[in-house]
């Protein structure tokens, strides 16, 4: 039961964390470079997620204007710099994948 | 050290109802953001090698939607176990940011209640509660405000993972519709909002570069050495943008 395995210990792994500070409530104080620190995880391994698979879609680096799945990353970044807003960002992404992959066969 | 009120019963009945009722409410429009998210993971679950049951029973007990999208990703790429737990536990480190702003919010609290709050504590709960506590420092029946939101994205997350299992059964192609791009772009409206400083950019832009570089590595470790190497430049340069700052100040 593999698939057990995993959400126990995926379970374990958030739990853990969202709950450890509530259990204590207060007698732990983090050293503020820590803190420093912590801000950067969301962005840093979301972008190391996302990098790879729109470089390369297809296993190999594609760096090219005729890449959608690049291209349209672009037009998602761009629409999050203009609107601030993640519905926004992921309609204004997908519907440019969508017209890039399926309208104009890319 | 009860901290109930002294309101009558029949009050204090009330005000929870009416605090439950406005959590969920100041959640809706975080709700439809969450949406495709949670239609998306559906989808994505059985394409990507975990099972239906798989897919419901993560959402009802893991309930992290980046954490969950994370391990389809790994698990389609072969990734081991341990690396997906490790993966996630990463992924949800902010949460510690997150509950260390709450926790004199939930002291005065059972461990029940901080445990049910522990649960449910994501992205966009902890920006309605927050917004909450701004408005009123009366947290005789705040954590009811807590159960509302959270409720509110736990049914629709769950509801969501159903309708994108279904949809995924429906539709088989539909994994070769661009989904997994849903996923990537998803993940770069999450992402963008944190990049408002120069260490902030400069950390992403070099997690990205490493990630890229490394994918090859076995486990998908490529991941963890590049978001390492990106905490690390951010920290630096923010202890660098800190030091100018302070020697700036000495001179004047």
């Amino acid at each position: 039961m593999n698939e057990s395995w995993l959400i126990g210990g995926m379970f374990v792994a958030t739990f853990s964390v969202r709950y450890i500070l509530f259990a204590l409530a207060g007698r732990v104080r983090f050293p503020s470079w820590l803190n420093k620190a912590l801000e950067f995880v969301p962005p840093v391994v979301l972008i190391a997620i996302v990098a790879p698979s729109v470089t390369m879609p297809k296993g190999e680096l594609w760096l090219s204007p005729l890449n959608p799945w690049l291209l349209a990353s672009v037009v998602a970044v761009i629409t999050a710099l203009v609107r601030r807003d993640l519905l926004t960002t992921i309609v204004v992404g997908m519907l440019t994948f969508a017209l890039l992959r399926f309208g104009l066969a890319m | 050290m009860s901290d109930s009120t002294v309101n009558t019963g029949l009050h204090t009945e009330h005000s929870r109802t009416q605090e439950f009722l406005n959590g969920a409410i100041a959640t809706v429009p975080l709700l439809i953001g969450a949406i495709p998210f949670g239609i998306i993971f559906g989808t994505l679950a059985e394409p990507n090698g975990l099972s239906a049951l798989g897919a419901i029973l993560m959402s009802l007990i893991v309930f992290a939607g980046a954490s969950q999208f994370i391990a389809l990703g790994l698990l389609a790429a072969g990734a081991s176990i341990p690396i997906i737990i490790a993966t996630t536990f990463i992924v949800n480190f902010r949460h510690i940011l997150y509950s260390a702003n709450l926790v004199t919010k939930v002291q005065h609290l059972p461990q029940y209640w901080r445990a049910i709050m522990a649960f449910g504590l994501t992205d966009e709960t902890f920006a309605a509660v927050n917004n909450r506590y701004l408005q009123s420092t009366n947290l005789s029946t705040a954590h009811w405000f807590y159960l509302g939101s959270f409720l509110a994205m736990y049914s629709n997350w769950v509801l969501c993972t159903y309708i994108g299992l279904t949809l995924g059964n429906v539709f088989p192609e539909m994994q070769n519709w661009g989904l997994d791009f849903a996923m990537s772009v998803t993940f770069i409206g999450m992402m963008m909002p944190y990049l408002k400083s120069r260490p902030m950019v400069a950390a992403a832009l070099v997690s990205a570069v490493l990630a890229i570089v490394s994918v090859d590595l076995p486990h998908k470790l490529g991941l963890l050495l590049a978001s390492f190497a990106g905490i690390c430049v951010g920290i630096s340069l923010t202890m660098l943008q800190n030091r100018r700052l302070t020697s700036k100040e000495f001179k004047e």
